[in-house]
Order: C-alpha cells, then structure tokens, then sequence
C-alpha cells in the first residue's frame, strides 16, 4: 500500500526541522495551558487580595500579583483562551470568505476577477485597528469587535494566497484534461486546484494566527478589544503601564507570553514552509 | 595540448554520484559535442568546467584549460575566466536573462569587468556583437528589454554575452531545445560560425544525436554519469560499435511499424473544420482607439477521416496548439464551424458537449504536469469516465481501468501508484490511458513526446501506432517535429501564421515542401541519415 | 494611452470613494440616528433635534453623502461636538506628532532592515547569518506597544535619560520636541526592522535562484557584485509590497503607541473621541488614515512600475 511519497517525505522532514519542532512544541505547551485552565489555575483569577497586591515573583505566585493582588500566572493561563480564541475565529472567518472569493476569481477570470481584486483592495484599505474604531465607536466595546476587525482583515489576505496559488493551477495540464473530462469548474477546482494548494493555505493560516494573536493584544490594549474582568493579556499590559515603575514584572510577563506564543506559531509557520514548500513553481 | 583536458572527472552532489570518472578533450577550434539523456550528467560536466555547481557537490579528478588547473583555481582566479575565457551559453532563453536590465547594460557588463574599457569602447563592442549575432542596433537598440524580444532573440543575447570577449572555450548547453526547428538550425548556424571565425573550442551539450551530427567533429557520449563512447563524429556515427551508441542513433531515427491492413477506413468524416478563426483582443493603444487584434488561427477548413492520422506541423506561434484547443472544445472559436460526424459542436453548452468529450480525448506533452500529483494512477486513468451517462461501479470501473492500462503496456497492479512513482515514459502511457479509456474515436495529442528522450520517446510512438491500428483511433498530431510527423501519421497539414499553407500525404509533402513555411521546417529539421550522408561525401 | 500608471491612479481614486462611503454607511447609516448615539439615552428631544439640526441629520441620505463628501474634498470634516472647533483643525494640530512619528519610524526600520537583510543574504547560511535571522524572528514576535513598556522602563524609569511620556510641541524647539519622539521610534522601528529584514533577505534569496543570476555569474561576476547589481533590483518588488503594507501598520501601530507616551497624537484624539462617542471626529480621523493608506499602496503600485520594465506601458 503506498501513501503520496509526499507525506512520507514530509513527515520525515517535519521531525527533521529544528523550526518546527520547535514551533510545535511551544504550540502544543500554549493550548496545553489554556485547556488546562478551564479546569485548573494556581488562584481564582477573580480572587482579589489587597494587602498581597503588587508582589514580585515568590513561590506562592510564580509570576508575582497585580494591583488587586490577583495571581498573574493565573491570569496569564486564563488569557491565552482569550487570545488563541480571537485569533482562531478570525483566521476562520478569513478562511471562510477568503478562499472561495479567491478559488472564484481565478476559476472565472475577466470581470469577475477584476471586481473581486478591487473590493480586496477596497478591504486593504481598512487596518484591523481601524476597523475595530469604527466598530467600537458605534457599538461600544467588546471582545467580538476584535474578532471582526481582524476577519475582515485575514478575508483579502486569504483572498490574495488562493487566487494566486489558483492562477498557477488552473493552466496546468491536468486541469485541461480534466476540463476534456467534462468536468465543471466548481468540480475542478474542489477536486484538483483546492488540495493542491492546501500546502499554501496551512501556512499562511498559522502567520495570521500569530499575526491575529499580536492584533488582538494590541486592541485589547487600547481598549478595543476583550474587556474587563475578562483577563486578557493587551489588558494586562494596558494596567502594567501605571504601575511600570513600582511593579515592572506586571508588564514583564504578559508580555512574554505574547512573545513566546508568536514566536512559536512563527518558528512552526516557517517550518511548515520549509516541509510544505508551497511556493507552487517547484511543484512539478 | 588541448584547450580543455578533462581527465578522471568524478562528481557526488551530496551522497549521490553524478559523473564516475570522466574523461573529456576539446581542441581550440573543435566543436566537440557532449550527448546523452536526462539525467546523464551532462549539464554537471559543464557546471564543473565553469566552477559554478550547486554548494553541496564535491568534484574529484582533473580539469585543465589552458593551462589553468580548474579545480584548484582560487573564486577570484574563476571569476577572471569566466565570461573572458569561457563564456556559456544555457538551454532556457525565457529566464536566462535579467528582465530589469536593459540588453545593452547585460552584454556591456562582462566587457567591462574584464577590459576595464570606456564606457564609449564598450558601447562600440556591444554594438558590434549584437551586430554580429544578428540584432542590429538600427533594429534592436541596446535600450531593448529582454521582455521585448522572442525567444530566440534572447538566446542571441545570450550567444553576445558568452561570445563578447572572444572566448578560447563556449560551452553551450542545450542551446536549442527550448526553440523550434528552425530557430535551431539558425543559432546552431551562428554558434557554427562563431566558433569557425575565432577558433574557439566548442563544447556543445545535446540530448540529440541528430542536433550534432551536423556540426560536431567529435562526439562523446555519456550515460549516467559515464562515459559510454567517444571519438570523431561520423567514425561513431557510421560504425555505431558501441551498443549504447546504436541504440540512441536508431532510436532518433525510429519509423514505427504500422499495420496498413488493420487501417479503419471507409468510415468517413469523421472531424470536419470549416473556416475556423480565432481572434484575440490585444490592448487598447490608446483611450479611445480601438483595440489591437491578433487572428492567432485565421480561415482553417479540412476534414479528418476516421481512424486517420493527421499531422499538424509548424513553428512555435503558429496558431497549432489554439487550433487544438478548439477542436477539443477547451477554446471557443471567434468564427467558424467545428463538427464532428457532422454535428456541430463549437456551440454546444458544456453539458451538450458530454456524450461529444467521450469520442475525443486529448495526450498533452510535459508527462510531469499532467497528472494530479494527489490522485493515484486508477482514479486518474478513470476521470474521463466521468462522462459516461450512467456512473459505472467501482468494479466496473476498475476493469475499464485495468483493459486500459493494459492496452497501453501498464501492469494493473499499478494501479495504486501516485504519479511521481512512474518514470517520465510511463506517465506518458499513463497519458494515453486515460485518453483512450472512453474508447474516444479521435484524440488530439500536442507534442506529445517532445519531452521525453528519444529511445522512451521511440517506444510511445510505436504506442501511438499500435492503438490506431487495433482500436482504429484517428489522430491528430500536433508538433514541430517532422520525424514525429513522418513516423506516425498519413497526412499532414503545415500552418503558418495561423492559416494552413500546404497539406498533403506526409510522405510527399515532407520530400518536396511547396509552401515556403514547408520548406523551411524540412530544411532545418535535423536528420541523422542526411547529416551522415553530407559528412561523409565531404570526406571523400 | 492607458497606461500602467493611468490605470492604477484610476482605481486608487475609485478605491478611495468606495472606502468613504463604507466608512459613512458605517458611523452614520448602521446606527440609525447617530445624534441619539452620541448624546446617549438621556439626552432632551431639544438637545438630540438640535444635534440633528446642525449635523444636517433630516435631510436626504444621498445629499447628506454628498454633503460630506464635498467636505472632505475641501478640507471641511465638520464640526467636533465634543470639542466644538471644526474637526480639520484638531486633526491638522495632532498630526503634527503622529505624522512625524510615524515617518521616522519608516525610516528607522528601513535603514536598519535592507542592510541587514543583505548582510544575511550574503553570508547564508553562516553563524552571523543564523544569529541574524534568530534575532529577527523574536523580533517579529515583539508586540511594539510591549517593548516601548521596556523602553520605558529601561532608559525613563531606570536610568532617567529621556523624558516616560509626553511631548513638549514643536513650539517647544526642534530637539525637545524630537526628544520626546525617540523612544516611540525605536519602539515602533525595531519590530518592523525584523519584519523587513526577513523578508530582505529571502526575497534575495529567491532571487539567487533564478536562471539570469547564472548567467550573470558566468559572466564572471563575483557572488557579492551578482547580489548588488542584479539581485537587489530584482528583490525589490517584494521588499516594496511588505513597505507599503508596514505604512499601514506602523499608522496603527502609531495610534497604539502614542497611549505609551501619552503623545497628543491621532490616536489619543481618537480614542478620546470613541469614549466620548463624538462620531464625527472618529469619522474625519478614520477616513483620513484609510485615504492615507490607499495613497500609501497607489505609490507602491506606481513604483513596481520604474523598478519592473515589464510593466511600463502595460494596462
């Protein structure tokens, strides 16, 4: 029984690949400690404790506390479901829209094509974070306005990536005869040009995870994304600021969990590249 | 001593050996012609000549030329040969020049690397060497783009870049196999001349015994990575002692048989054209003007006959492959009627177009593009029973599979295969299959073994042959390469800017060409027995 | 004729009145009545029909479309309810500090980025090269808002070099006001530098691998002189793309950073502006930066024009 010698080469190169490896490991420890969350913190991230308020790292709190006194591992575990949370959905909702938007302007070309190109410019023009202004000014704050804004960004992004993976395929020989085959476009492109360009997708898919993972940090930052009590680490970091001098650590730690998080997605994006190698021309 | 000593050349590229102890000499003015398949290291002896192999290949043995000893030469040293004493030619024109630089700025650089000359002497030796490969400056500024040339304009940039400096040493790889016939013979010609006027050595690398026969004074034959023959060209020609040798000489000048007691006539018409036109619409030249049109097939007519094997023949750009396209429905044509028995179908709707598809199917060229690289052999061969009215069942549907890839000399049981786990011959056969699965009464094949080397390419053609005696499958041919023409088919039709010039029984027309274009094509196409016989007549 | 360049500028204006209507069908049609918005549940009819009255709320949505639109075309975005001066002037008063910023930082990150990126690409896979890339990619993954945090820490807090926050106005001199401006530089530069360098450095890469850089080399040119005359230029169409897309983050990220340092730019105007609900300066701001935006990806798209020979004279 033979397997696409592809996978075999693939799986043997993925666990060859020190980014990958890497990167997943670093993935994997992430939503590890998120899922862990739901059923395990070291404290109540509701808990409040005054008089423990402010502490530096110590053995009862790992990462010290905040200006409430609230454990800050624990809400650095509780916040990372609110970023992977924000990040995922938005990658769907890119995904989701992008791609047919994408498959259907290569697949019918002319006028089409050029109409779909130019809303993709149209949704360029509006940045993740003023996006989310536009939303939060007319429907006030919240966690959902993070999510939207950066699926309307991820939609052109993925939009981009399919029809240009597309555009690649759809003059390849075997499509031509399977057009002589009497087959559709819509059955073309589900059959041949969508698994062909998988490759491509899983690996933009996990650069605007991280991207999304940093944009959701920044609005909730600025106070456009998730909000309060609700733990989230561009919160986290917003409540550090006044606090920078008496208690850096406040700002140290949310921060790294930010770096960390994207780093990893990174150092795995680019080792899914590297086994994956979708860039298309050397496909053949 | 010679130009270029090559002795015990032995290359790994990684843990893999590419050339096991080659020997190689070339005389200053010797044409010396390098010859073997894909994959027999030919291009790597080159690589090595130039110092310019991939960083993981290890190089062991000896390289001499003029006196340098190459392998122990410092970068700087090489960096000083290359483009002065060895210039290099390559095989893919389209990509093998900077497309932001100006033609002028590409063949001007190396002059000034390596004289050091004025900007004014250097434009005065630029000017000259386009003008000696044949771009005039009147016709071609050196303000010129590469993406404002053809192909074959570019590879004559190429020629002034390795030629600007008077090399002692050209190496040219593949020069020609990316241009149709006639574009080969006249740079074959130039690089002829070249090499004649300064006495340089030329190692000309070719997968076609054909190509050199004409122009190489010694041959060396290579077959993976060793070297299998070598001496003057016509003694190895002639004589074929080596069985390799023999082998790749008879397989370029292989003539299927064709059974002409099994030929399905009788039938009648069976595909009817009939003043076919395709217009492209080119820019707009201006806001306001109307737009450029370009007639890419222009007022085409003839009849195919059942189980009939037709060639169309003519040079790259021709219209051919857009007249194929139309006829199997892929390409709509802007005028015209295309039928076939008599029902016409250039305006049938995609699902009219059903039970019309299962009589026609299509073989195109590069056996590496045409297959899913995600589907296995069976479900590939199968797609074309998508037509089919009623869907067949699996078991059904397998021994159509299996009667199919049987019939073109695959076992069954590679049926699970993927694509890349079958050789470039094959998937070629793999090809065939599938066009032949719904039992197609025609099937339009676009140079369908133009990538492949000649003694696999020797074995689809006697498949070609065979299917169109047993199955009585009319063809149609469409290529630039007349021995395709001549092994396989009993027509042939020779078009030119998108009309068709001269039509005929393949043998007449390919004797005694009327047409201009006609001509032209049988007079550039390269032909081992007529090389042979002009060489040895030279020689007394 | 029609040419590249013609083209594009005609779907950069078209782009730019397709984007001012979302933005107006988003702060002016989807809430229904925005003067009731801004003013809040507890506003007086009086007061809510006043708002109306001046921002012209009764009339016509196409002539209330076009109404603004003609605004915009001369400068004239209304009036802030909240700070009652005509919004342009608020606007032109902060940009004076975003603007700057924000140019420097593209600046910063670009002279720091391209040199690097060469360096790399020239020496692939060395130590020096390894070591780079492995600094830019943490790099990458540095959200800018938390390493200004750092450098605020760092050299205010700490070591007391530069002012944590604030800007003195231009009014204040040339180096105090600049002064105020490094930090948030840096802090927005450096994770945009690491950005741009990796993409430098492949691009390069790529580039390295194409046909004509053989040709180049078998002209005896040397690996370092192959990278700058005909790699570079040839790596510029990408680098470009990822400059004109870094414009637009390093505008947002302009926005997020002045709340850093408490920089009286675009951001804290807009901010305020949001909690305020004062729908009529986020919509001046908003279309200012989204205008600047498409301007910004128009100028790149006219720049792959005098890099790339093949598209001049092109539709």
């Amino acid at each position: 029984m033979s397997v696409p010698a592809e996978w075999q080469q693939n799986l043997a190169k993925a666990f060859s690949n020190r980014s990958f490896l890497i990167g997943l490991i670093i993935t994997g420890l992430i939503a590890l400690t998120a899922v862990l969350s739901f059923v395990w913190t070291p404290y109540a991230v509701g808990t409040l404790d005054i008089a423990g308020k402010l502490k530096p790292p110590s053995e009862a709190h790992w990462l010290g506390t905040d200006h409430y006194g609230r454990d800050i591992l624990s809400m650095i575990m509780v916040g990372s479901r609110n970023s992977i949370a924000v990040a995922l959905v938005s990658v769907v909702i890119g995904i989701a829209v992008g791609v047919p938007l994408g498959l259907w302007a290569a697949a019918r070309g002319g006028l089409i094509d050029e109409i779909l190109m130019r809303f993709n410019d149209l949704v360029f023009a509006f940045p993740a974070l003023l996006s989310a202004v536009m939303i939060t000014a007319v429907f006030g704050p919240g966690a959902v306005n993070a999510i939207i804004a950066i699926g309307i960004f991820n939609i052109p992004v993925f939009a981009r990536v399919a029809r240009g993976a597309a555009l690649v395929l759809w003059p390849r020989e075997y499509i031509l005869a399977a057009r002589a085959s009497g087959k559709g476009a819509l059955r073309i492109t589900v059959e041949h040009i969508l698994p062909n360009m998988a490759n491509l997708l899983i690996v933009q898919a996990t650069i605007q995870f991280s991207l999304g993972i940093l944009a959701e940090a920044g609005l909730s930052y600025v106070g456009l994304g998730s909000q309060p009590p609700m733990p989230s680490w561009g919160r986290m970091l917003f409540e550090a600021q006044t606090m920078i001098s008496l208690a850096p650590h406040m700002a140290l730690f949310p921060g790294l969990a930010i770096v960390v998080t994207v780093l990893g997605l990174n150092l795995l994006g680019d080792g899914l590249r590297d086994v994956l190698d979708p860039r298309l021309r050397r496909d053949r | 001593m010679a130009l270029l000593d090559i002795k015990g050349l032995s290359l790994k590229i990684g843990a893999f050996s590419v050339l096991e102890r080659v020997n190689l000499a070339i005389e200053p003015g010797e044409i010396h012609a390098l010859v073997g398949e894909s994959g027999s290291g030919k291009s790597m002896t080159a690589l090595s000549v130039m110092k310019l192999l991939p960083g993981n290949a290890r190089a062991e043995g000896q390289i001499h030329f003029n006196g340098t000893d190459i392998l122990g030469a410092s970068e700087a040293d090489m960096c000083k040969l290359r483009g002065d004493d060895i210039g290099m030619v390559f095989q893919e024109p389209m990509t093998a020049l900077n497309p932001v630089k100006t033609i002028g700025e590409q063949v001007a650089e190396g002059i000034r690397l390596h004289t050091g000359a004025s900007r004014a002497v250097t434009e005065e030796r630029t000017r000259a060497i386009l003008d000696r490969v044949g771009l005039p400056s009147a016709k071609f500024p050196l303000g010129r783009y590469p993406h404002e040339l053809s192909g074959g304009q570019r590879q004559r940039v190429v020629i002034a870049i390795a030629c600007a400096l008077k090399p002692k040493l050209l190496i040219a790889d593949e020069p020609t196999t990316a241009l149709d016939v006639v574009l080969q013979a006249q740079i074959l010609d130039l690089l002829q001349s070249l090499v004649y006027e300064e006495k340089m050595g030329l190692l000309l690398i070719s997968h076609d015994l054909a190509v050199v026969a004409d122009i190489a004074d010694s041959i060396t034959v290579l077959r993976h990575g060793e070297v299998m023959d070598h001496g003057e060209t016509t003694q190895i020609l002639t004589e074929q002692a080596h069985p390799y040798t023999r082998k790749l000489a008879q397989a370029s000048m292989h003539v299927p048989e064709r059974s002409s007691s099994h030929r399905w006539d009788g039938d009648g018409t069976l595909l009817s054209v009939r003043n076919v036109e395709r217009i492209y619409r080119g820019h707009r030249t201006g806001l306001f003007s109307r737009r450029e049109t370009n007639k890419a097939v222009d007022n085409v007519s003839f009849d195919l006959q059942s189980g009939q094997s037709m060639a169309l023949v003519g040079r790259s750009g021709c219209g051919k492959s857009t007249l194929a396209r139309m006829i199997i429905a892929l390409d709509r044509p802007t005028g015209g009627e295309i039928a076939l028995w008599s029902q016409r179908i250039d305006d049938l709707s995609e699902d009219a177009l059903r039970p019309v598809r299962r009589n026609m199917q299509v073989v195109f060229q590069d056996p590496y593009g045409s297959f899913n690289p995600r589907h296995k052999a069976e479900r590939l061969v199968a797609e074309p029973l998508y037509l089919l009215d009623t869907p067949l069942s699996v078991a059904e549907k397998r021994s159509r599979v299996d009667t199919a890839l049987e019939r073109v000399g695959i076992s069954p049981r590679d049926r699970d295969k993927y694509p890349h786990e079958f050789s470039g011959g094959q998937r070629q056969r793999l090809a065939i299959a599938r066009a032949i699965i719904t039992e197609p009464k025609l099937i339009v094949a676009d140079e369908p073994v133009s990538a492949l080397d000649v003694s696999i390419r020797a074995q689809i053609l006697d498949l070609f042959a065979d299917l169109n005696g047993r199955l009585g499958i009319a063809y149609l041919f469409i290529t630039h390469d007349l021995a395709v023409a001549r092994a396989i088919t009993d027509t042939v039709m020779v078009m030119s800017d998108g009309k068709i010039v001269e039509r005929g029984p393949t043998g007449e027309v390919l004797r005694n060409p009327r047409s201009d274009a006609g001509r032209a094509l049988v007079e550039a196409s390269p032909d081992l027995h007529k090389a042979l016989a002009r060489r040895i007549g030279e020689q007394g | 004729m029609l040419s590249y360049a013609s083209k594009r500028v005609l779907i950069g204006i078209a782009t730019m009145l397709a984007a001012s209507i979302v933005v107006f069908a988003v702060l002016e049609v989807v809430p229904g009545d925005p003067a009731r918005l801004m003013l809040g549940m507890n506003a007086t009819e009086d007061a809510v029909r006043a708002l109306q009255e001046q921002m012209g709320l009764n009339q016509p949505l196409l002539v209330r479309y076009f109404h603004w639109l003609g605004g915009l075309l001369t400068g004239n975005l209304g009036r802030s309810y909240t700070y009652a001066v005509p919004v342009i002037d608020l606007i032109t008063e902060r940009i004076a500090v975003s603007l700057p910023l924000a140019l420097i930082s593209l600046a910063l990150s670009t002279t720091i980025a391209l040199p690097v990126g060469l360096f790399s690409a020239s020496r692939r896979g060395t130590i020096s090269d390894t070591a780079t890339m492995g600094a830019a990619q943490i790099g990458v993954a540095i959200p800018n808002f938390w390493f200004a945090l750092l450098l605020v820490y760092i050299f205010a807090v700490t070591l007391r070099l530069v002012p944590a926050g604030g800007f003195p106005g231009w009014s204040a001199g040339m180096w105090p006001a600049l002064k105020s401006l490094i930090l948030p530089s840096i802090a927005l530069a450096l994770p945009q530098a690491a950005i741009l360098a990796r993409v430098t450095r492949s691009a390069l890469l790529d580039v390295l691998g194409e046909d004509y850089i053989r040709t180049a080399r078998a002209k005896g040119l040397t690996r370092r002189s192959v990278l700058y005359r005909h790699a570079l230029r040839n790596a510029l169409i990408p680098i470009l793309t990822i400059l004109g897309l870094q414009f637009a983050f390093l505008l947002a990220g302009t926005i997020i950073i002045e709340n850093v340092f408490y920089l009286p730019g675009l951001g804290r105007l807009v901010f305020q502006a949001i909690t305020q609900r004062d729908l009529i300066v986020v919509e001046g701001v908003v279309m200012l930066l989204v205008a600047t935006v498409i301007l910004i990806n128009l100028l790149v798209d006219l720049s792959y024009a005098v890099v790339d020979p093949r598209l001049r004279g092109r539709t």
